[in-house]
């Protein structure tokens, strides 16, 4: 009986482009339990946001091949149609964005635009849905939520507009809140106060979340693993302590030597240097090789696996055994 | 506000301003509203050391930008005075071609501040040949800037803006405001869209080009962790106002005003096992639209007391200064102690 809520197999996102194809995810497994939260860390174009967007099935259809198998709580997800990917959509899965003031829709009430999703997931009253927009409102503690309730997304403030996203996320109940980057357009006062919003009602909602950012406090302070993704792949996943306390894969390390955090004022940081892969011209074998000072021809012969280093810890690097 | 200690300054700073303020009117769309006001930029001092780098560090609407704006004469202080070099510039044509040849702006969109028309070449030779250097000298000038930031000038001179990455871009633009040998460059928000990668890539490199071209720096960003990487002295602004300003270990380690103590706890932590547990302060920033008369953080302190109705002035504390009125016991504030 104990199949995770989602897990997703050799997950691969391809899409098509007047240049060919290019494949922007590229056979990743994912694996989350019931109330878990999996923190995605990477940089731009390593395949993070492609990731969730293909877990809602928002991505453009007529330009995207995805391939593999997606499974959340036994249904097959790539196969959904019609009405059951409506319903999956917002309704089993939800998803919080980056940019609250362009995902709320300028022209509806917050109110409107809460009770509207929750009759179409729900068959409850209009009056009743109202009274479910309020009670989310009150969730995450929007003060006066009452006379919000009528406000326009220009009404309110960045932190403001960042809650009642995750109100409307959460209208419907999901068991999965996919979570993109939902704090680094906020101000600093205010991103640890979402962190710890988001903390306590996935607590006490008892719902898996996925958690994608680019900075490694913010996944501290959330994950319970977290995954590293490079150029489409996953590099190494584990608990958040072992992945960020002791660090196995060569990018895994650089990310976070080359964080500003710990360096020490006056002393060069250690960078990595390069930049990430072109998707369209991926280097052969291992796509972190060509910037890695470990890098022997072994990296280019073949696209490492993931492998388990015990613990929960899985590491995609040929070379592990020799450079630990 | 001119020291009134026993040891005169030693160097005249690079740049200083004495109580800048700019207040912008926002009109109310003609149905006979009054105007409203934007506190900007309010009371704001600060001497820049020849070869230091003063980070400023703040929120959305606290007025960093338009400090940058104000510094680069972008736009007019209602008041106050910017001295480069110990020298007040005046607003006139040709002054103000001089100083902006001495002062330079490096911006946070590193795509929207090149001209996608011209090649990388003729972006960093055209401030030099506005400046009345020959084509080939700018060139030349161009060439060795480009090898400098680690860009091949071969490779590179001839290519448009679109056709490089946000880091080369932003290389780019820190080479073309070296172009002019300036004294002083201000950063606003410049690694701020770069991948972490790259982002410290671009701060060693900044690092190395201070100390080598014997420049000094202003460095504004919103993270905390580059501010205090970087910064020899660091600023904390607060709706339009310099709230705390001291060295930057000094202000990281012991904060005194309410607002930087809250600012500073509300770093993520890096350890997953010593996760924060509460938010320091609640609410957002409010708008800096027609602020009260009193402490602007008042409204979010949680040692807010009568006194603070009234303006709180910039008190020395050792070698920082905090705009709190608990940083001097003898103004009667209840928990003075708080912050000595």
């Amino acid at each position: 009986m104990n199949t995770p809520l989602l897990s997703a197999k050799d997950l691969t996102v391809q899409f098509r482009t007047p240049k060919g194809p290019i494949t922007a995810v590229n056979g990743i497994d994912l694996t989350l339990e019931r109330g878990e939260v999996l923190g995605i860390i990477g940089e731009s174009g390593s395949g993070k946001s492609v990731t969730m967007r293909a877990l809602l099935r928002i991505l453009p259809e007529a330009k995207t091949e995805i391939a593999g198998d997606l499974k959340l709580d036994g249904k097959d997800v790539l196969s959904l149609k019609g009405h059951d990917l409506a319903a999956y959509r917002g309704g089993d899965v939800s998803m919080v964005f980056q940019e609250p003031a362009t995902a709320l829709d300028p022209v509806f009430t917050i109110g409107t635009q809460i009770s509207e999703t929750v009759r179409r997931h729900r068959k409850v009253s209009r009056k009743d849905a109202q009274a479910r927009a309020l009670e989310m409102l009150e969730l995450v503690r929007i003060p006066s939520p009452a006379s919000r309730l009528g406000n326009y997304p220009h009404e309110m403030s960045g932190g403001m507009r960042q809650r009642a996203m995750i109100a409307l996320a959460l209208a419907a109940g999901p068991k999965l809140l996919l979570a993109d980057e939902p704090t680094t357009a906020l101000d600093a006062t205010v991103q640890i106060q979402v962190i710890l919003l988001l903390r306590e009602l996935q607590r006490e909602m008892g719902m898996a979340t996925i958690f994608v950012t680019h900075d490694v406090g913010v996944a501290a302070e959330i994950s319970d693993r977290i995954a590293v993704m490079y150029a489409g792949r996953i590099v190494e996943t584990g608990t958040a302590a072992e992945v960020l306390k002791n660090p196995k894969h060569p990018y895994t390390q650089g990310l976070l030597s080359s964080t500003v955090q710990g360096a020490v004022p006056g002393t060069p940081i250690k960078a990595i240097p390069g930049m990430p892969p072109d998707l369209a011209q991926m280097p052969p074998g291992c796509a972190f090789a060509p910037r890695c000072p470990l890098a022997t021809s072994a990296c280019q012969a073949a696209v490492p696996d993931l492998r388990a280093q015990g613990g929960e810890r899985r590491v995609a690097c040929v070379r592990l055994e020799e450079i630990a | 506000m001119t020291d009134q200690g026993l040891t005169p300054p030693q160097t005249v700073p690079a740049l200083s301003a004495t109580s800048l303020n700019k207040t912008f009117t926002v009109r109310e769309n003609g149905l006979g509203k009054p105007a409203r006001y934007v506190h900007a930029v309010s009371d704001f001092s600060f001497d820049l050391p020849v070869g230091s780098t003063l980070g400023i560090v703040g929120e959305s609407g606290c007025g960093k930008s338009t400090t940058a704006r104000l510094l680069m004469h972008l736009v007019k202080p209602d008041s106050g005075q910017i001295r480069l070099s110990g020298e007040p510039v005046s607003r006139a044509k040709r002054d103000l071609k001089q100083f902006r040849r001495k002062v330079q702006m490096v911006f946070q969109d590193s795509s929207a501040s090149l001209n996608p028309r011209l090649t990388i070449e003729q972006s960093i030779t055209f401030a030099p040949m506005v400046h009345g250097v020959s084509l080939r000298a700018a060139r030349e000038t161009a060439w060795r800037l480009l090898d400098r930031v680690g860009l091949d000038p071969a490779r590179f001179t001839g290519r448009y803006p679109h056709e490089l990455s946000g880091g080369q871009r932003q290389r780019v633009n820190i080479a073309r405001a070296l172009a002019l040998n300036p004294r002083v460059v201000i950063f606003d928000e410049a690694v701020s869209a770069l991948d972490k990668s790259v982002e410290a890539q671009v701060l060693n490199l900044l690092n190395e080009l201070k100390a080598e071209f014997g420049l000094s720096y202003i460095f504004i960003s919103h993270d905390l962790n580059v501010v205090r990487y970087i910064s020899d002295h660091v600023l904390v602004m607060y709706l339009g106002q310099v709230v705390e300003q001291g060295p930057v270990d000094q202000v990281y380690a012991t904060p005194r005003h309410p607002y930087t103590r809250a600012l500073l706890a509300s770093m993520p932590s890096p350890d997953p096992e010593q996760r924060t547990m509460a938010a320091p302060i609640t609410g957002d920033p409010p708008s800096p639209i027609d602020l009260p008369p009193g402490c602007r953080f008042a409204p979010r302190c949680a040692f807010a007391e009568s006194i603070c109705d009234t303006m709180p002035y910039e008190l020395r504390h050792g070698e920082t200064r905090v705009r709190c009125h608990m940083a001097d016991p003898k103004l009667g504030h209840s928990k003075a102690e708080v912050i000595q």
